[in-house]
């Protein structure tokens, strides 16, 4: 493009800008974090507690009647203990445009699949941001191209994903790690194509009367690596991480039956010449007002599966218990605890998170992590020792 | 004996009569309160919610709400939370429907997840207020069944009273009575029931404003709670009727976009 089509080009989406009425916000929240673990680390370099600070602007801009929207989402992290929890990423950052029927949108985004709590099996589009949570929920901007039809008989989403993202992992100061830290700077790739590899997804979606659907198939680099020993330049061992080229067809289904909420998600792959699946299936169920009183207690009940085993897969026969409770308080105080047990070998994990509303514009978070009974052949065996408590402030602007 | 037998018989007729009238006559009334909302396609306001408990304390939320009138069914409803800030972004989508359950799906920014929730937790509160959800949901004449109790004159106004129960088992409610003026079918006031059949909460409406020439909105909503001493104010702001939304500004899409 010369610089007069380009100028041009600037002209007409200035023109563009004047024309409808325009609607843009800044926003922003910082947290304050400190985690403490409960038992002496078992590597080296790692630490007894640390502080970390979050920052996350955002900023949105809406023109042309609402039909174009830039939006961006940042993310910094500086962390006393792991210099590779020290981070910073692109949540988001995209242009949308909207037709009568469809959206186009180009940029980095994040998009969620899934309706289980447990484990979010068919969640597939982006990249876990695992040094932020072991609890996969934190996920890196994915550069991408979008396009969502709107249908009578559902929305139908396209993915074009011409850049892959590799998972971040704890480094050497870091807790909840491997007995050696991930090689993050020496992926593997099966594709040749490497990180360049051209990852695409189609998705059907939609609501029946009670029933919430979505069917989708992924064909790319898989987001969930292998893990290679290896020797670094200097003969020291490193876990390198492998990113095969994985094919997988998903389904997610909620019923939502009154107090009932019955899910299932399920996912069929195809990796390195060999089929597997997945599946996790459960209920929640929710009591309003119990104990005489305005709080909902909500239980949880999920089966995990996953025939891949427990060398690769974090729930592969194991069942979740769980409860929510939401004070439904000024302070929309809110606490989910859950357990998973390992029905092989009884081996658990078990989580709680609750937050609560200071003033206007803070809110107090807390989270605890805990490890049991986890046997030497599962992949998680060297974060037995691990187990932590989290506090976090948030200040939101 | 003979004459005694009689005498009750007719008494405990006209009895059931009266009582049918007194279903049919409140029935009636709540058909016409709706009728004269007929047609007012969509709008669109902004609302502040202030909560007091018993202290007198103040804190205040702030939302956006956006609603669809459709044919034969309850509306389409979009409420996007705008304050406290860490529920910034945070949007609810209510499909209301005159029998049955409603649909409803929330969007939470932070995971950019939409999920779809039980609508069966009517009796519990919204936000923390002393509104329960089942207070600000679409009003369809489906959904309770009637009875007229009597004519009164409420601060100045003459209102039909009439109560009603919630035809879904979940209500919180026994029954409500509602106080509707006789000019313009608008309620006025509230009282809502427990399971003790003891007064829980009133709701008074204030501030009626017509729009369209036709559609009456109340921009205040005073709900107290006897039982406890908090209370919550509803204002609304910035009513706009005819903005030409359909249903595609109310599906799962539209609430993970919505600003």
């Amino acid at each position: 493009m010369n610089s007069t089509t380009w100028v041009s080009g600037l002209c007409g989406a200035l023109l563009a800008l004047a024309a409808g009425p325009a609607v843009a916000e800044w926003s922003a929240e910082i947290g304050l974090e400190a985690r403490g673990f409960f038992n002496d680390p078992l590597f080296p370099d790692q630490q007894h507690s640390s502080g970390s600070v979050r920052l996350l602007p955002s900023y949105w801009h809406d023109w042309d009647d609402g039909d174009q929207r830039f939006a961006a989402e940042l993310f910094f992290r500086a962390d006393s203990a792991d210099s590779e929890r020290t981070h910073a990423d692109l949540r988001e950052f995209y242009w949308r445009r909207s037709f009568s029927a469809a959206e186009l949108s180009i940029g980095l985004r994040r998009v969620f699949w899934g309706v289980t709590e447990s484990v979010h099996l068919v969640d597939i589009i982006n990249q876990t941001d695992f040094v932020e949570n072991i609890d996969t929920e934190d996920k890196l901007g994915q550069p991408m191209v979008h396009l969502s039809l709107l249908k009578d008989w559902g929305t139908l989403d396209f993915f074009v994903m011409p850049w892959f993202r590799e998972r971040t992992f704890a480094g050497s100061g870091g807790r909840l790690r491997p007995p050696v830290p991930v090689d993050t700077d020496n992926p593997i790739y099966e594709s040749s194509a490497e990180q360049n590899h051209i990852d695409l997804a189609v998705r059907w979606s939609h609501y029946i009367g009670d029933y919430d659907i979505g069917l989708a198939h992924f064909s790319g680099t898989a987001r969930e690596p292998r893990f290679m020993p290896s020797l670094d330049d200097t003969g020291s061992l490193v876990i390198r991480p492998f990113y095969q080229q994985l094919e997988q067809t998903s389904l997610d289904l909620q019923a939502t039956k009154g107090s009932w909420l019955w899910k299932v998600e399920a996912v069929s792959r195809r990796e390195l010449g060999s089929r597997s699946t997945g599946v996790v299936a459960g209920f929640e169920y929710t009591l309003v007002g119990a104990f005489g009183s305005v709080i909902d207690l909500g239980f949880i009940t999920e089966y995990l599966f996953d025939d891949r085993g427990k060398t690769l897969a974090i729930g592969d026969n194991d069942v979740a218990l769980g409860v929510r409770l939401a004070f439904n308080d000024v302070q929309s105080t809110e606490l989910l605890a859950f357990s998973a047990i390992d029905l092989d070998n009884g081996g658990g994990f078990t989580s709680v998170e609750g937050s609560r509303r200071l003033g206007q514009n803070y809110r107090l978070s807390l989270e605890a992590r805990f490890f049991s009974g986890l046997g030497p052949e599962e992949l998680i065996f060297s974060v037995r020792d691990d187990d932590y408590v989290e506090l976090e402030l948030t200040r939101f602007f | 004996m003979r004459v005694s037998l009689t005498v009750v018989t007719a008494l405990l007729l006209s009895g059931v009569a009266l009582a049918q009238d007194n279903a049919a006559r409140g029935l009636e009334i709540a058909t016409e309160a709706d009728r004269r909302n007929d047609g007012f396609a969509d709008s669109t306001a902004t609302l502040t919610m202030t909560l007091r408990n018993k202290q007198g304390q103040e804190v205040t939320r702030a939302m956006r709400n956006r609603t669809l009138e459709v044919d034969g069914d309850g509306d389409k409803s979009l409420i996007i939370f705008d304050d406290p800030r860490d529920v910034k972004g945070t949007a609810f989508l209510t499909f209301s429907h005159k029998t049955g359950d409603d649909d409803q799906w929330l969007y939470l920014p932070a995971l950019k997840r939409v999920k779809r929730i039980s609508s069966s937790n009517k009796s519990g509160p919204f936000m923390g207020s002393e509104f329960a959800y089942e207070d600000l949901s679409s009003q369809e004449v489906e959904k309770y069944t009637y009875n007229y109790l009597r004519d009164e004159t409420l601060d100045g106004v003459e209102t039909y009273v009439i109560e009603r129960f919630a035809v879904a088992k979940k209500s919180g409610y026994t029954r409500e009575v509602v106080w509707i003026d006789k000019d313009e079918y608008r309620a006025r006031q509230v009282e809502y029931y427990d399971r003790k059949e003891s007064r829980l909460k009133t709701l008074k409406l204030s501030n009626y404003e017509q729009y369209l020439d036709k559609y009456w909105r109340a921009l205040r909503m005073d709900m107290e709670n006897h039982q406890t001493g908090k209370s919550t104010t509803l204002e609304f702001d910035d009513y706009v009727f005819g903005n030409g939304l359909t249903d595609k500004d109310f599906n799962r899409n539209s609430l993970a976009k919505a600003r």
